[in-house]
């Protein structure tokens, strides 16, 4: 079981190291959409420190549901999910590994960006354990709720935008949350009670999400 | 075993037929008698609010919209995890026919609601807990009804549908809570059961007769859409 886990996870690593302008291309999303909101809002540094953790997140928020597209396409495509189905691992097991390689590869990526992009709206230096700590924790339970989406919608007519709708709603705790405790570190309280609701997130994503995806992944393909 | 099969009788969509249009029917006209006895209550006997004045009166309508567009998506997912669990078509059916009266309420309390905040708050639109978590639940209803108008096949957009209900009646507290957590301005409930009402109690009445109306239309409405759906299906 574990041994599968490794095998997919190391798989689809390799798969993404091959093609890393895919990697590079939701990054980059990232970085312009954060970039764009300063060009809208104006460049008032005191307007920038206070939407900077509301605008880090809603951006990564953006660009790990564009990802999310990639997590089982290419392999519903080439009839390799089935196989993942028709096999001896439990699906549930094949969607977590899944999960994981995603977001070492999109979620993982944008956690260690994401200083650069608080530098550019001058937040305060102490701010930045706290927003690392909050996207380290808060990512994967998006990539975790968007992986549910994702499979629902597998071969669907205009899947993406339908993704979105389905998935963004169900994003709201994570986004407020995560953004709260960044709001919550530069009131100068303590920020903790907001990263442990988000631990207590992922605990509960982690353990219920997979079998939800086995259940789409089923429905999708049958 | 005799009474398994009753039980089961009417989840058979040919079965079901009739017996929904009776329904409907019944409620249906239920629905406005009561409305009718709700709105004269409200508009000509309940006494004017000391605070809010005539504006108030929206409430007749908003709450018992509000109270529905929650229940009835628990009642969406209930049927959605019975047809999952049973594999019974009419479940899904029935799943599919209370999105749209459930996203129908839910615009309604929306919007009544924006009528009522304009001379009570001075604004139609506040970023507060109850507004937003009533927004997300709209949109819930339409993802929901998104997926399974994506979906070609009904057997598949029924249980594609059901899972995303599911998932979503999980997070639809949690939303409420972070949602509440981040800011709140709404007015309490109204009514609650564990303390006397906060209001008199012709507006009690009145909101009541509105509630049950807007529950037996939302019933007649359902039904007649499953109806639909078992004619288009079947």
């Amino acid at each position: 079981m574990i041994a599968a886990a490794r095998c997919i996870v190391a798989r689809d690593l390799l798969l993404a190291l091959r093609r890393r302008s895919d990697v590079a291309t939701a990054l980059l999303f990232f970085v312009i959409v954060a970039s764009l909101f300063p060009l809208g809002v104006g460049a008032e540094p005191n307007l920038l420190r206070a939407i900077a953790p509301g605008v880090i997140w809603v951006a990564a928020l953006l660009s790990s549901m564009l990802s999310l597209g990639r997590l089982f396409a290419a392999d519903h495509a080439d009839g390799t999910l089935e196989q993942m189905l028709l096999g001896a691992a439990p699906v549930g097991i094949v969607a977590a590994a899944k999960v994981l390689a995603h977001w070492l590869v999109s979620g993982l990526p944008l956690v260690a960006i994401a200083p650069l992009i608080a530098l550019q709206y001058d937040l305060p230096a102490p701010l930045y354990g706290t927003l690392v700590l909050s996207l380290l924790l808060g990512t994967p339970v998006l990539s975790l709720i968007g992986a549910v989406g994702a499979a629902l919608t597998l071969g669907l007519r205009g899947g993406g935008v339908l993704l979105s709708l389905l998935v963004l709603p169900l994003y709201v705790p994570v986004l407020i949350i995560g953004a709260g405790s960044v709001d919550m570190a530069a009131a100068g309280l303590a920020p903790a009670g907001q990263l442990q609701l988000l631990a207590a997130m992922l605990v509960v994503a982690a353990a219920f999400a997979p079998w939800a995806i086995a259940a789409a992944l089923r429905i999708s393909t049958e | 075993m005799s009474a398994t099969i009753k039980w089961f009788w009417f989840a058979s969509p040919q079965t079901f037929l009739p017996l929904a249009g009776t329904i409907a029917r019944w409620c249906a006209a239920g629905a406005a008698l009561l409305a009718a006895a709700g709105l004269y209550i409200g508009f000509f006997v309940a006494p004017t609010d000391a605070q809010q004045g005539e504006a108030y009166r929206i409430i007749f309508i908003h709450v018992p919209a509000a109270w529905m567009s929650m229940f009835l998506y628990v009642v969406m997912a209930f049927w959605a995890a019975i047809g999952l669990a049973f594999n019974t078509r009419l479940s899904g059916m029935m799943a599919s026919a209370l999105a749209p009266t459930g996203a129908l309420f839910t615009f309604i309390a929306l919007w009544t609601g924006a009528l009522w905040g304009r001379p009570t708050w001075g604004a139609y639109w506040v970023w507060d807990a109850r507004l937003t978590s009533e927004l997300i639940l709209l949109f819930l209803y339409l993802g929901f009804m998104a997926l399974q108008a994506a979906i070609d096949d009904a057997r598949r957009a029924d249980r594609a549908g059901a899972l995303l209900a599911i998932v979503g009646v999980v997070n639809v507290p949690i939303i409420y809570y972070s949602v509440q957590w981040w800011n709140t301005l709404h007015q309490g409930a109204s009514v609650s059961l564990t303390r006397a009402p906060s209001m008199a109690s012709t507006m009690l009445a009145g909101m009541v007769l509105m509630a049950l109306a807007f529950w037996l239309y939302g019933i007649a409405a359902a039904l007649a859409r499953v109806r639909c759906i078992i004619l288009e299906r079947e």
